[in-house]
């Protein structure tokens, strides 16, 4: 089956990916470009990059503006979805949603709406298990942005590895937040992948933080070899 | 031992890991231990050793299962507790004569409890996630436990555990998996 994956940049749109790449054909990635950082459904940072992610990993992009307005977001995807149909013939949609069930209902109308199949290879799934699995998978990730206390500033464009995992399953078990950052809590961006043909190389990058709200601008960003 | 029924439409399906992956988690978590065998697949021996059985849902697009519903034929004979989740309840529906019938549902609603059956005992009104592009008409030997503004929610055979759910119970109502076992699947390892 030919898929199309909705991609942010941030880990779990690429990890879903990876999990249909091992089931089905993934033909091209799609992405929403909000105008509105405060996006009720799309992932800000970086998402722009999600083209040097393309890249990386040999996959056609269609990438489609957005007033970032709430419903009105949804036309657009629509909109990415349908063109997504058009150039590349995909019978389905693939998301990195793991709990938000706002997110969720409103691909699946989208989809059910077009005819299009809609896969959610994360759902629900053990976040702890899932956080080991990015690491062990080669998947490299930093933190794009954080929008919640505990973060301070040290973690803005920190490596997600083992013991940054063991610090968020520490916070997450003392404070309101998800292991995955699916709350909202924190955005991460992908420089590699086990599908990448090439990594990024991140050359330079701007830190914004205040009180307990901050994102780490890629400004300069290239394709190394592995 | 739990056995899962996994109803995509193909084993190992990308479909596996968004409803059948998270009820072994629910399963598990609770105490017991699971084995997971596809629709097309199920033997009588599978039965052999388990003491309860979960039918798990499918994605909106994948309605392969209903195409030859005597596979099903097992459940009439079963003699473990059932509960059959969302394509899993229509599924029991449809094999003991009741009716599949198109009725489009995503996202949140209101369930509203009729029958204070074990499994909903002290619920009235609770809100759960429904995904699915058909419904149930239970069969005559079934009874319904509760419905929302749209359609029937929950049903049980009126004699024995056989349950059935169109909702979603991994998404918010974990609750629902988790007292089914406890009331009907015997103590956890």
């Amino acid at each position: 089956m030919k898929l199309g994956v909705l991609c942010s940049g941030g880990k779990d749109s690429l990890f879903a990916c990876w999990r249909a790449m091992q089931k089905e054909e993934v033909v091209c990635l799609i992405t929403v470009v909000p105008a509105n950082p405060e996006s009720y459904m799309f992932h800000t940072p970086n998402v722009r990059l999600a083209a040097l992610q393309a890249e990386a990993a040999d996959l056609p992009l269609v990438e489609v503006e957005s007033g970032g307005v709430e419903e009105k977001e949804l036309d657009d995807l629509r909109r990415a979805i349908e063109i997504a149909r058009e150039r590349h013939g995909i019978e389905g949609i693939v998301t990195g949603a793991i709990l938000s069930v706002y997110q969720a209902t409103r691909v699946q109308r989208i989809c059910h709406d077009l005819g299009l199949w809609c896969f959610n290879p994360l759902w629900h799934a053990d976040q702890e298990a899932y956080m080991q699995s990015l690491i062990e998978e080669g998947f490299a990730v930093i933190v794009a942005g954080v929008y919640s206390a505990p973060f301070d500033e040290r973690w803005l464009g920190r490596r997600i590895d083992a013991a940054a995992v063991a610090e968020l399953k520490a916070m997450a078990a003392k404070y309101r937040i998800t292991l995955t950052g699916e709350g909202g809590e924190i955005e991460t961006f992908v420089t590699d992948a086990p599908f990448f043909k090439r990594r990024i190389e991140i050359g330079e990058a701007s830190a914004e933080y205040r009180n307990y709200n901050g994102t780490y601008r890629i400004e300069k960003a290239m394709l190394v070899p592995k | 031992m739990i056995l899962i029924v996994d109803l995509c439409w193909k084993e190992e399906s990308l479909s596996r890991y968004e409803f059948v992956s998270p009820i072994e988690g629910i399963v598990r978590r609770a105490g017991f231990p699971t084995v997971t065998r596809h629709f097309a697949g199920i033997e009588e021996g599978d039965l052999d050793g388990v003491s309860a059985v979960i039918l798990c849902g499918t994605a909106l697009q994948d309605n392969r299962f209903a195409e030859d519903i005597e596979r099903f034929a097992w459940l009439r004979t079963c003699p473990v507790p059932v509960l059959g989740i969302c394509a899993g309840m229509q599924a029991v529906a449809a094999v003991f004569g009741g009716r599949i019938a198109p009725d489009l549902r995503i996202g949140m609603t209101e369930v509203s409890v009729l029958r204070p059956d074990g499994i909903f005992a002290g619920k009235e009104l609770f809100p759960a996630y429904e995904l699915h592009a058909f419904a149930v008409a239970p069969p005559a030997c079934f009874e319904v436990l509760a419905v929302s503004e749209g359609c029937v929610q929950a049903i049980r055979h009126v004699s024995r555990p056989i349950y059935g759910v169109i909702f979603h119970p991994e998404v918010r109502n974990e609750w629902v998996v988790t007292r089914f076992l406890e009331e009907h699947a015997g103590p956890a390892s």
